[in-house]
């Protein structure tokens, strides 16, 4: 338990240091951090599939970010009224805390659920399935609908992505002004 | 030697060149052991586009770009998307949705057992390295034309 405690202040501390840094880059690497945290984590919690998959994504999301981010330096609102800003949010943390402290109480312990459904297919999905691996005969055969709706999701947002950014049936800078007199 | 404006310098170019072909082989073990070891479909999908943006990275937009464009991305998506699907559907020839319908699912713990699983693995690889390519294609076009304009 205490190397999970120890990881979770890592990403914590890297997700405060990601908000307040000034430099732009180092706020990406920041957020590396706490990325690096979470795959970490999955390793200590016995979950090398999920390890796997939140490594290779958090790299390219990094290369990403790295290339949308390193040529802009987006400038900082950083002056305001500072005092009632830190007020506010102090409240709605402190409010988001005590909410949130009630509602887990109803929680099961931690590593210890109620294994109704997840016993079924600990006992049965290797005969069923012929899988060694059991995340994926669990992903890809009891519960292939959410694979199917997630396959969507990206599906979506991947086509979204392709039709906002798109190179045909753009305006030239020339006639972004007639477009917005009509 | 030849002198190109665009990509990195020569340490880069050799090292990617080197390594890039491995990342791939690296990601089709990955999607294709997905049902006996740790991985599957959507991290060898992942693995297989950083080794398409490595090449972007180093050997600069215009060589990567007419060997695979977006256009051919966001194709191969589509078909992951439908290879998926047809084999959710054919699941009806046996009675329901996803249907595991190989009578015989081989030897377990090698690489042809667990019936549909390795299929829906490739598919799901597909999708997701073709997807997120293309994004990252898309992205990267957009900056060269934001340049021209502006320079």
């Amino acid at each position: 338990m205490f190397e999970l405690y120890f990881l979770f202040s890592f990403m914590i501390a890297g997700a405060i240091i990601a908000v307040t840094v000034k430099d732009l880059l180092s706020s990406v690497i920041a957020v590396g951090v706490t990325g690096l945290g979470v795959c970490l984590t999955f390793l200590v919690l016995k979950a090398p599939d999920l390890a796997i998959t939140q490594l290779v994504v958090e790299v390219l999301c990094l290369i990403i970010l790295i290339r949308a981010t390193i040529r802009t330096d987006l400038p900082f609102a950083t002056t305001g009224r500072w005092f009632f800003n830190t007020f506010i949010t102090l409240a709605f943390i402190i409010l988001f805390l005590g909410i949130s402290y009630i509602a887990l109480l109803d929680v099961p312990a931690f590593g210890y659920p109620i294994m109704k459904v997840a016993r079924v297919y600990l006992e049965q999905g290797f005969i069923r399935t012929g899988a060694a691996n059991l995340v994926s005969a669990v992903i890809l055969d009891y519960r292939a609908y959410d694979t199917l709706g997630e396959a969507t999701i990206l599906f979506t947002a991947v086509m979204g992505v392709l039709a906002v950014i798109r190179k045909k049936g753009r305006k030239k800078i020339g006639e972004i002004e007639e477009g917005q007199d009509e | 030697m030849n002198k190109e404006p665009k990509g990195m310098t020569l340490i880069v170019k050799t090292a990617a060149r080197l390594t890039a072909g491995v990342i791939l082989m690296y990601g089709i073990y990955i999607i294709s052991h997905g049902h006996v070891s740790p991985g599957g479909g959507f991290a060898g999908g992942v693995i297989i586009t950083l080794a398409f943006v490595l090449v972007i990275l180093a050997f600069g937009k215009e060589f990567s770009m007419r060997k695979v464009s977006a256009s051919i991305a966001s194709s191969f998506e589509s078909f992951g998307a439908i290879m998926f699907l047809a084999i959710a559907l054919a699941g009806f020839l046996g009675g329901y949705f996803f249907l595991n319908f190989f009578i015989n699912k081989g030897v377990p713990f090698t690489l042809f057992s667990a019936g549909i699983i390795p299929l829906c693995n490739i598919a799901i690889s597909l999708k997701v390295g073709a997807g997120l390519f293309a994004v990252f294609a898309v992205l990267v076009m957009l900056k060269f034309t934001n340049g021209k304009d502006k320079g």
